[in-house]
């Protein structure tokens, strides 16, 4: 398998879902988006796995394979699954040191940073700190 | 009757537009926003008469002290109490966690128990847990039934002579339903058990009249009364509160001091420790002259109106759970629809510009007896219209399109 690039990748994502011509629309493609990821089984749904900081249940699985970096990730909220799934599309089976590196700036394009609640923001920061500290052991290790 | 335009004209919050949408604000019971007379008085506390108040001998402080008193003597006359009885704190949570430390000292010992019922919010649980954890005391928990109401038999066959305090809400933050307080209070008595009514969510929407409940003490909020935030009340009995041994030392509660000991000042001042928020005060006595000023039997029977539309919007919608039935109830409705998550329904509305709260509210163990993890809570409060609950239901009509 080839992997794009992250930055390829985020700008895929940025184009895709600039096409939205409102805010609801661009919520169905988001939580379609969601419904089209695997998730996570039952068993790895566990207080371990679980991301704080959301209001949602978030949980997070990272390993290394081949020297790239596998996620998975679950939540039982809708949106926060689709928001889930992006994040995943952009770094999941990249290597630590460029998860480490990347901006994730379709967050900012596509307005979901500013745009949703700071409780939210906070929570899509928690997620985002919790894979960049996954690949910084993964480098250390 | 309300006349709703000229009153919302008074809260220039509510013109606000959210996603270019007229806001609707169904977040009340999180807290309730300010009319612009309490805005003036605030301003006009600061412009023209700040002093520190008591003790001090010039014009200013005199004023001060004077309008601090007069607030004093507004709470006591609305919930029909004595000044003396009146306490301010910084609110319901500062309210609670005094009193049990107060009681932890006195009232409460080793092998007695506090009753909770178990629809409280956390602010009503964990500062009896720390006074029950210092003492030696326990907890003891007065279940609901399942559409959420309190039953007195059931309250009669829990209380025993070890039962000292029943803490209680007199409404859920997220159940709305208003409990019999004055027959829990009859029962409680009966058995020598003191009563602490948690008014957070009651007082900003029914009369409240302490004589009446025969309540021994009365916490509420002034910040979801209209008035400012770190201001609220604990109500006690007189011949209850002297009795109590203040927790907080330092000055203005003090009568003599000597580098050993001191004596103590009446009630209340014995309780008011340190420069209190005395804008605060008197911010909350201008939020109960504006209610007054509406008058509480119009501001009830607007949501009367405001109470009978919800139910039967709410109801419409397919697959609806409303928790806590019941005919005497305050305009707070916590529920769900289906499987949807209450966080997805609550971002969607804010998209619309509806102000709705989601979560737990703060009463994880009601959520565990309702075998749930969240709802949504729309609070209404006497500005909200018919109108606007309309534009609420086209919201969740439009989320539930969204997310199936």
């Amino acid at each position: 398998m080839i992997n794009l690039n992250i930055a390829d990748i985020d700008r895929n994502i940025t184009e895709e879902f600039s096409k939205a011509s409102d805010w609801f629309e661009l919520y169905e493609m988001i939580i379609a988006s969601g419904k089209a990821i695997q998730g996570l089984a039952d068993e790895d749904r566990t207080e371990e796995n679980a991301v704080p900081g959301c209001q949602s249940n978030v949980w997070l699985k990272t390993g290394l394979e081949d020297g790239r970096m596998m996620i998975t990730a679950d939540s039982d909220a809708s949106i926060t699954r689709g928001i889930l799934s992006l994040v995943l599309r952009v770094l999941d089976g990249q290597r630590p040191q460029d998860i480490l590196d990347a901006e994730l700036r379709f967050l900012d394009d596509i307005g979901l940073r500013t745009n949703l609640s700071p409780s939210r923001s906070d929570g899509l920061n928690s997620i985002i700190h919790r894979i960049k500290e996954s690949a910084r052991m993964m480098i250390e290790t | 009757m309300l006349d709703v335009d000229r009153v919302r004209a008074d809260f220039p919050i509510l013109g606000t537009k959210v996603n270019g949408r007229s806001l609707v604000y169904f977040d009340n019971s999180a807290t309730a926003q300010k009319p612009v007379q309490v805005m003036d008085a605030v301003r006009e506390a600061y412009m023209v008469h700040n002093s520190n108040i008591h003790r001090g001998v010039h014009h200013l402080s005199d004023v001060m002290s004077g309008l601090y008193e007069d607030a004093r003597n507004k709470v006591a006359k609305f919930i029909n109490a004595r000044e003396e009885e009146v306490l301010f704190t910084a609110g319901t949570t500062q309210g609670i966690n005094m009193l049990a430390a107060c009681l932890a000292e006195s009232e409460i010992g080793k092998g007695d128990v506090v009753l909770l019922s178990e629809m409280e919010h956390h602010s009503n649980i964990i500062p009896w847990q720390m006074a029950c954890a210092k003492v030696g005391a326990s907890i003891r928990v007065l279940p609901i039934k399942d559409d959420g109401s309190i039953s007195i038999d059931g309250l009669s066959d829990i209380l025993d002579e070890k039962v000292k305090l029943l803490a209680i809400s007199q409404v859920s933050n997220v159940l709305g339903m208003v409990n019999p307080i004055k027959k829990i209070t009859q029962a409680c008595h009966e058995n020598g058990t003191l009563v602490m009514v948690d008014g957070a969510q009651s007082v900003p929407h029914l009369k409240t009249d302490v004589k009446e409940l025969d309540c021994d003490f009365l916490v509420f909020s002034g910040h979801k009364l209209h008035a400012e935030t770190g201001i609220g009340v604990l109500f006690g009995k007189k011949d209850l509160l002297e009795e109590l041994p203040p927790t907080q030392g330092g000055g203005g509660m003090v009568d003599k001091v000597t580098m050993t000991s001191s004596t103590y000042a009446e009630v209340p001042q014995r309780f008011e420790s340190g420069t209190p928020n005395y804008v605060g005060a008197i911010s909350l006595a201008a939020a109960i002259d504006y209610m007054m000023s509406l008058g509480m039997d119009d501001i009830i029977e607007h949501e009367k109106v405001l109470n009978g539309e919800m139910m039967r919007s709410l109801g419409r919608i397919e697959g609806v759970t409303v928790y806590g039935d019941g005919a005497e109830r305050c305009p707070i409705y916590s529920f769900n629809i289906r499987g949807l998550h209450p966080y997805d329904i609550g971002q969607i509305l804010d998209k619309m510009g509806i102000a709705v709260r989601t979560g737990n509210h703060c009463a994880q163990p009601l959520m565990a007896r309702l075998g749930i993890s969240g709802t949504v809570r729309a609070s209404l409060s006497f500005y909200n219209t018919v109108e606007e609950i309309s534009d609420f239901i086209d919201g969740l009509e439009k989320a539930v399109s969204i997310l199936e």
